[in-house]
């Protein structure tokens, strides 16, 4: 069924009776051409744009729980391109693109929201360093514009702009940047799949990998087994522990990061504000709830909590910047965990087992990649080949010395 | 988290930075067959365990001293604390 106001109309005259449901619940076949393993954003884009763009739709999306139960359901609901290193930025402004197309593109209301970016800056050499960012994104095709004191203040009036420490000395304002309704990713998504025959299979947990002879044939699940030409691990938190059923050891560790939301409010923050000098980010959802969050908690985990010196240091952050902020009540907070790489860049890449792929390592950063990443995998899965914009996302990077260190600090997963 | 340190008792986690994996002790040598490829594993590769892991801790807002750290990644627990020196030597090194 195609989704529309005109839709939306008939079906309110007629008793609400003919809405279907917006996907299937299949019992696994014996084989498929592509198993992608993980319905999350990126398992679900993958399956896609398998389908819509490379006609692949004999394909399963097997999930251990619910269909987006991982961390497309917790972020912060960023969208960005502004990265700096050409090994990202023309991948993350791809994503842009696609971000600003997807609803049209999937007949889904994701609630796009092109609100824009702000990142503050408080010392001439952090102003000339996101010159040279704003640089590089122009010259990958993205748009940045460099504001001064006043120019930050017409944007955000209410910021704390003499703070001793860190005074507000100017930004770098991204207007295509925004926030997006991350569920309805998943769900657009998952229908579009879904639609064009993908097989999504939920409370189905891969146990085991079948590998012989170097080659990867097919996976063992909960609901048996299921063969497959080709199968694709996209389980970012995860990873590690699906790679090592396949024996492999990964250059990635699992971090923790929380998110927290305030009680609804009056429109205050414009945009999305961050503060990276004082690790603090802020954006204002559609509701009116402040949605903010700060660094990663800085140890290895696996759950999905974290503890309380973090939301301390991130809630001071937040007084630093925005004083008019403190009398918000927090409402709930959670935490998701991340695949922290070594150079806090992720990877779409094969692998040296025939037939296994993976996709992962996008530490906090994958949200915003979701179409770009769909895109990219797939389209690797189907040709074989990386695409033009994800061809130093590789795993053995590393080992070539070619890491993509946008912050550089080596390989410290948990200081990116 | 609260960390039982050996010498100091229990302290706050927040009291220390955080390195990984134990195993980081155990630097390969520049003079081993394949250095460059074991030294790739040390320094990129992780077992990034769910469960029991041992991690290093460094006490920087206390006695200085590295911790050698087991605590469950899926719970948060920690079940041993020892110092680093201990764990090396006992491993044959001389510190």
């Amino acid at each position: 069924m195609r989704y529309s106001a005109l839709q939306v109309i008939k079906q309110g005259l007629t008793g609400n009776k003919g809405w279907t449901p917006a996907w299937r619940e299949p019992e696994p076949k014996a084989e498929y051409d592509v198993i992608i393993i993980g319905a999350g954003g990126h398992g679900l884009a993958t399956a896609y744009y398998l389908a819509k763009e490379h006609g692949i739709t004999n394909v399963a999306v097997v999930e251990k729980g619910w269909l987006g139960s991982g961390n497309i359901g917790r972020n912060t609901t960023i969208i960005r391109s502004n990265y700096m290193l050409p090994g990202n930025e023309p991948f993350y402004e791809l994503s842009m693109k696609l971000w600003e197309g997807l609803e049209q593109d999937f007949n889904y209301n994701a609630m796009i929201s092109q609100r824009g970016i702000l990142n503050l800056c408080h010392s001439d050499p952090q102003r000339d360093g996101f010159a040279r960012r704003g640089n590089a994104m122009l010259m990958a095709g993205a748009d940045a514009v460099l504001l001064d004191t006043d120019g930050v203040r017409k944007l955000c009036p209410d910021l704390d702009f003499d703070n001793a420490r860190f005074p507000i000395t100017g930004g770098l304002w991204q207007k295509r940047g925004g926030t997006v309704r991350h569920d309805a990713v998943a769900w657009g998504y998952a229908r579009g799949a879904d639609e064009r025959g993908v097989d999504i299979i939920q409370n189905c947990e891969v146990t085991g990998m079948q590998i012989s002879n170097g080659v990867c044939t097919g996976v063992e699940t909960t609901r048996g087994k299921i063969s497959a030409k080709k199968v694709a691990v996209c389980v970012a938190g995860s990873s590690s522990r699906v790679m090592s059923m396949a024996g492999m050891r990964l250059p990635i560790e699992s971090h923790v990061l929380q998110a927290f939301v305030t009680e609804g409010l009056k429109p205050t923050i414009p945009g999305v504000v961050t503060f990276g000098a004082g690790h603090f980010y802020i954006s204002q959802s559609d509701k009116g709830g402040l949605v903010f969050g700060g660094d990663i908690d800085g140890y290895n985990t696996y759950a999905q909590r974290g503890n309380l010196p973090t939301v301390e240091d991130v809630c001071e952050g937040g007084m630093a910047v925005m004083p008019n902020i403190g009398r918000a009540r927090m409402l709930r907070m959670w935490g998701g965990v991340m695949d922290m790489s070594m150079d806090g860049t992720p990877f779409i890449d094969k692998t040296d087992i025939g037939g296994l792929y993976f996709n992962g390592g996008w530490c906090y950063g994958g949200f915003k990649a979701t179409p770009a990443s769909g895109w990219c995998y797939a389209h690797l899965l189907a040709t074989g080949q990386p695409h033009e914009t994800a061809t130093q996302l590789r795993l053995d990077r590393f080992k070539r010395g070619r890491m993509i260190d946008e912050k550089g600090v080596g390989a410290q997963p948990n200081l990116h | 988290m609260i960390i039982n340190h050996p010498l100091l008792g229990p302290r706050d986690a927040a009291e220390f930075v955080y390195l990984g994996d134990a195993s980081l002790i155990n630097r390969p040598t520049s003079d081993s067959d394949n250095a460059a490829e074991k030294f790739y594993e040390y320094l990129y590769l992780r077992d990034n365990v769910a469960g029991e892991m041992r991690e290093l801790w460094y006490h920087e807002q206390g006695d200085r001293s590295w911790l050698v750290v087991t605590r469950n990644t899926l719970t948060h627990e920690i079940s041993n604390v020892e110092l680093a020196r201990d764990v090396a030597r006992a491993s044959g090194r001389d510190r």
